[in-house]
């Protein structure tokens, strides 16, 4: 009851309306700000101070416990200005294996002519992470997030905080913006060895690729490593090239679902095949997934293992 | 929070340290010095800990130092409370928490304790150059502050010292409005320590040969005085203090005694001035002589003398108004005549001998006084090192060593007249004083604190006689500097022999004074009279109160306001900020980029002219472009490209 209360009370407060597209600018009316434990330290030492003041009739004493009372005051506003009207939007996250944590980028936008410094990023009450904006510039934050179960994980409510400059007040603004972050299927456990590669035609003759020999290029697409951009050729300007790479795998393969054995829970065998999808990339292979729903085509790279632990990731939560 | 249990880092502790330091300092004055060298050493090991990345020690070593440190404190005052231990204590145990600060919490309690140690210093010293000097402590702790809210990035020293005094600088308007309106109560709250108000100079109750030429080696101002019209001539500003009427053969010292005070005769002309009179933790206050009236908490004793309900321990201003020519006193009554006429009659025989020839040889008392100051004026010295005195000091001084100082002359002037049956007290007090035409008023320093006599005299009452002014006129007409021989010592302050050392000294004086006036006395009656003068005759709290929070909210509104303007600058790519960068570096040397080169043409032929910058270019150019076109955007690449920029030289 009480709990309910507190939460319908915070929801009109702190104006909770769900997740938010584009862009937030952190407007006054979304910047919270109150004292912390040493800012409550600091206003019972000037008390104490002013009383000396009185007490000793010290001149300088009145005009130093005023002196901070108006730092005192001073640090308010500059702690709220520290993290009021930043423009937030919303980076990408790398997908991540249930289990991990997720890493959602979002980027802050300081439009101001003053830097702002040690903003903290925190999801719940994990972890901060602290990034300085530089004036008129713009800086991604990162907030980290367990990612417990496969599907597509939306952290929520993210907690935008600073305590800068005196640490005296604690200035904080929540974000909910539509991020989200493919989870893949945790892989199962090396061990189960790949089921053998189902016959077809052509598939010894099929080129595999692999890491170990360079073969050539071909057009970069999305997806492919940067660490086989072929820098060397982008510098000739011939546009971006990815670097292609000889596997040994001769031959091409079908992960299927329905290849498991039936006692076999959803999870599990989602588990599997991801197991599986990931040492049949590493091999150099060329395969393919088939699912009650889905099929993905036999092929090969970086892209399709992405695509493959995706559909694996979603699977069934649709 | 979550991190308030963070550990701090070594340039967090750096910064507290040398706070810390900072503060403490002026307190090595008054400790006893193994409390300094325990600081010292403290604050040597919490460096090396926090350098080497040590350990703290244990509690239990602490507690045990904090123990010991106590017990010597003890030891040292006989007390732990009052002013002196309590500082001393209180430094120490700051010392000993900096060896358990190890969190961002307990360094945020430092920085408050150093807030804290500041306001310490001013129980010693308010001056202008302690405020500064404390000023420059509130800087660095607010730095400190600031540092320890930097999260994990370490910005430059002169930058969090830059943001702490901007954070203090834009914080002065409102401790303006603060320190004017703030409702001001009179002190104390609770009692003093008894050595609240210890180590002040001035006048003391008794007088014997040495008391006065001491004080006058001191350059510290006894009070200042602005007068209304005129400041009179130099001859006229005889400030009177204590009165002595008992002499025991060597001291003049005074015992409350009441009497029927005497009335005023004739009043002459008045002058009106206002003294500000520096703690002294006696009673009697200054005014020329005759003092008028009563300023307001004292009374004036039967013999003229104006004391203060309570010991002067803080700054004083008061109004005075005193008369210059007045007669007074032709109705003494026959008590306080016959004690002025007493004298030990074991001591000085030969005083008291020459006292009785002088009554034989003149029939009237103004022939008698005539003869002792012609004696003086013939073959006296006035100097400020004058020789030792035996046990009958005034036979020594008037028959053979001669030279003496003001309290010299006035005692065996006095001891002659009273052998001669003419009633004479001493008047000890101050004379002249130094004009400073800035702000036209007058210092009075110890250095001229003075003696003299006042004699009774039938049908004119108490007349004033310095004899002083016999032996060295000039003692009277132009000071203390002119008037003693040029080797004796004297302070600076008082000789001042170059025409732009007086005016520096007395420009500080008059900032001294503006400062003492408007900083240090700003008293509740000065509060009062401020605001009746602004138009406020009834100010109480609440209408201060009002008015205080209307101007505070005037003030912090135009600040909020100010900070929170609508920013709307355009937001700039940081890689492209740091590719410019690296453009510029390169342009500077002569090798600028032409308008529609793309980056990897623009390195290929700067690789070409300057091979030795290859792989830098080489390096920076590609991150560039993989994080403006190709698939790279994590803080990582950028900061590493960032650093990269910084650190290339063409």
């Amino acid at each position: 009851m009480y709990a309910a209360l507190r939460n319908r009370f915070y929801t009109w407060l702190f104006r909770w309306r769900g997740p938010e597209t584009g862009a937030i600018v952190l407007v006054q009316r979304r910047v919270f700000i109150l004292p912390t434990r040493q800012g409550l330290v600091f206003a019972l030492v000037l008390l104490v101070m002013l009383a000396g003041s009185i007490n000793y009739s010290l001149g300088l004493g009145f005009v130093l416990t005023f002196l901070l009372g108006a730092l005192g005051v001073n640090g308010m506003i500059h702690t709220f200005r520290n993290i009021a009207n930043l423009r937030i939007t919303g980076g990408r996250a790398r997908p991540v294996f249930a289990g991990d944590t997720a890493l959602f980028t979002i980027h802050l936008e300081n439009r101001g002519n003053t830097e702002r410094y040690a903003i903290g990023l925190a999801h719940g009450g994990g972890p901060a992470s602290f990034v300085d904006v530089a004036a008129r510039s713009a800086m991604p934050a990162t907030a980290a997030v367990r990612a417990t179960r496969r599907g597509v994980l939306r952290p929520g409510r993210l907690t935008l905080f600073t305590r800068y400059p005196l640490g005296l007040y604690y200035a904080w603004a929540y974000v909910d913006l539509d991020l989200r972050c493919i989870v893949y299927p945790r892989p199962a456990p090396p061990g189960p060895p790949i089921p053998p590669a189902a016959a077809s035609p052509g598939a010894g003759a099929e080129r595999g690729q692999g890491q170990e020999d360079f073969s050539g290029m071909r057009q970069y697409h999305r997806g492919d490593s940067p660490r086989h951009i072929a820098w060397k050729a982008a510098a000739r300007d011939q546009g971006l090239l990815t670097k292609q790479f000889t596997g040994h795998a001769e031959t091409e393969l079908w992960l299927d679902w329905a290849l498991l054995p039936p006692q076999m829970g959803v999870e599990e065998r989602l588990s599997l095949l991801a197991r599986w999808v990931l040492d049949a990339h590493a091999a150099g292979l060329t395969y393919g997934l088939r699912l009650p729903g889905a099929t993905l085509e036999l092929a090969a790279g970086e892209a399709h293992r992405d695509r493959c632990l995706e559909t694996l990731a979603v699977f069934g939560n649709d | 929070m979550t991190d308030a249990k963070q550990p701090i880092a070594w340039r967090h502790v750096r910064w507290l340290l040398v706070a810390l330091a900072l503060v403490a300092a002026p307190h090595g004055a008054q400790m006893p010095v193994w409390t300094i060298a325990l600081m010292v050493m403290l604050i040597a090991w919490r460096a090396y800990v926090g350098y080497a990345r040590l350990t703290l020690p244990n509690r239990w070593l602490l507690l045990l130092i904090a123990v010991a440190a106590t017990i010597g404190v003890f030891l040292s005052y006989r007390t732990i409370f009052g002013r002196d231990a309590g500082v001393a204590l209180l430094v120490v145990m700051l010392g000993l928490k900096l060896l358990e600060t190890r969190t961002w919490r307990d360094a945020m309690l430092m920085s408050f304790l150093g807030y804290f140690l500041v306001i310490t210093n001013f129980l010693y010293s308010q001056t202008i150059g302690t405020g500064l000097y404390m000023l420059a402590c509130t800087v660095f702790i607010t730095a400190a502050m600031v540092s320890l809210n930097h999260g994990a990035a370490e910005p430059p020293f002169r930058a969090q010292l830059r943001t702490a005094g901007v954070l203090l600088a834009q914080s002065v308007p409102l401790t303006l409005v603060l320190f004017l309106l703030f409702p001001r109560v009179p002190g104390p709250l609770w009692g003093l320590p008894r050595d609240a108000f210890a180590g002040v100079s001035g006048l003391s109750d008794t007088m014997t040969p040495g008391s006065l030429s001491s004080l006058v080696l001191s350059d510290a101002v006894a009070f200042r005085v602005r007068f209304e019209s005129q400041i009179p001539r130099a001859k006229d500003l005889y400030w009177r203090g204590p009165l002595m009427w008992d002499f025991d053969g060597r001291t003049w010292s005074t015992q409350s005694f009441v009497y029927t005070a005497p009335g005023i005769e004739a009043e002459g002309d008045t002058v009106a001035y206002e003294v500000t009179l520096e703690p002294h933790n006696r009673r009697w206050l200054f005014a020329l002589d005759l003092p008028a009236v009563a300023p307001p908490r004292s009374v004036v004793s039967t013999d003229y003398q104006l004391y203060s309900v309570q010991p002067v321990n803080n700054r004083l201003r008061y109004e005075m108004t005193s008369f210059l020519n007045a007669r007074f006193g032709e109705t003494e009554g026959r008590f306080a005549l016959n004690r002025a006429l007493q004298l030990p009659p074991r001591f000085n025989p030969r005083a008291q001998e020459l006292g009785r020839a002088l009554r034989q040889k003149h029939a009237d008392e103004e022939g008698i006084i005539g003869e002792m100051l012609g004696m003086f004026r013939r073959n006296f010295v006035y100097t400020l090192e004058p020789p030792l005195l035996g046990e009958h000091s005034v036979d020594e001084f008037l028959f053979s060593t001669r030279s003496g100082f003001c309290e010299h002359y006035a005692s065996s002037f006095a001891v002659v007249m009273r052998a001669a049956g003419i009633p004479t007290r001493i008047v000890t007090g101050y004379q002249g004083g130094e004009v400073n035409v800035l702000g036209n008023y007058l210092i009075v320093r110890q250095a001229d604190a003075h003696a003299w006599t006042e004699v009774w005299l039938r049908n004119r009452g108490w007349v004033r006689v310095d004899p002083t002014f016999a032996v060295a006129p000039v003692r009277v007409d132009t000071g203390i500097s002119a008037a003693v021989p040029r080797t004796d010592p004297l302070p600076l302050m008082v000789r001042a022999p170059y025409e732009f050392l007086r005016q520096a000294r007395l420009t500080w004086d008059y900032m001294a004074n503006a400062w003492n006036q408007w900083v240090l006395g700003y008293t509740p009656e000065r509060q009062r009279s401020l605001l009746a003068n602004v138009g406020m005759d009834d100010a109480t709290w609440e209408k201060l109160t009002a008015i205080l929070f209307v101007l505070a909210g005037i003030i912090v509104a135009m600040f909020t306001a100010l900070a929170l303007r609508q920013m709307t600058s355009r937001v700039r790519d940081p890689v492209k900020i740091a590719y410019q960068r690296f453009c510029d570096k390169l342009r500077r040397k002569g090798l600028s980029r032409a308008p529609a080169e793309g980056p990897v043409d623009y390195a290929r032929r700067v690789e070409r002219q300057r091979p030795e910058l290859a792989p830098a270019v080489d390096a920076i150019t590609r991150l560039y472009v993989a994080l403006r076109y190709g698939a790279e955007s994590g803080t990582a690449a950028l900061i590493e490209l960032q650093r990269r920029v910084r650190q290339f030289t063409a």
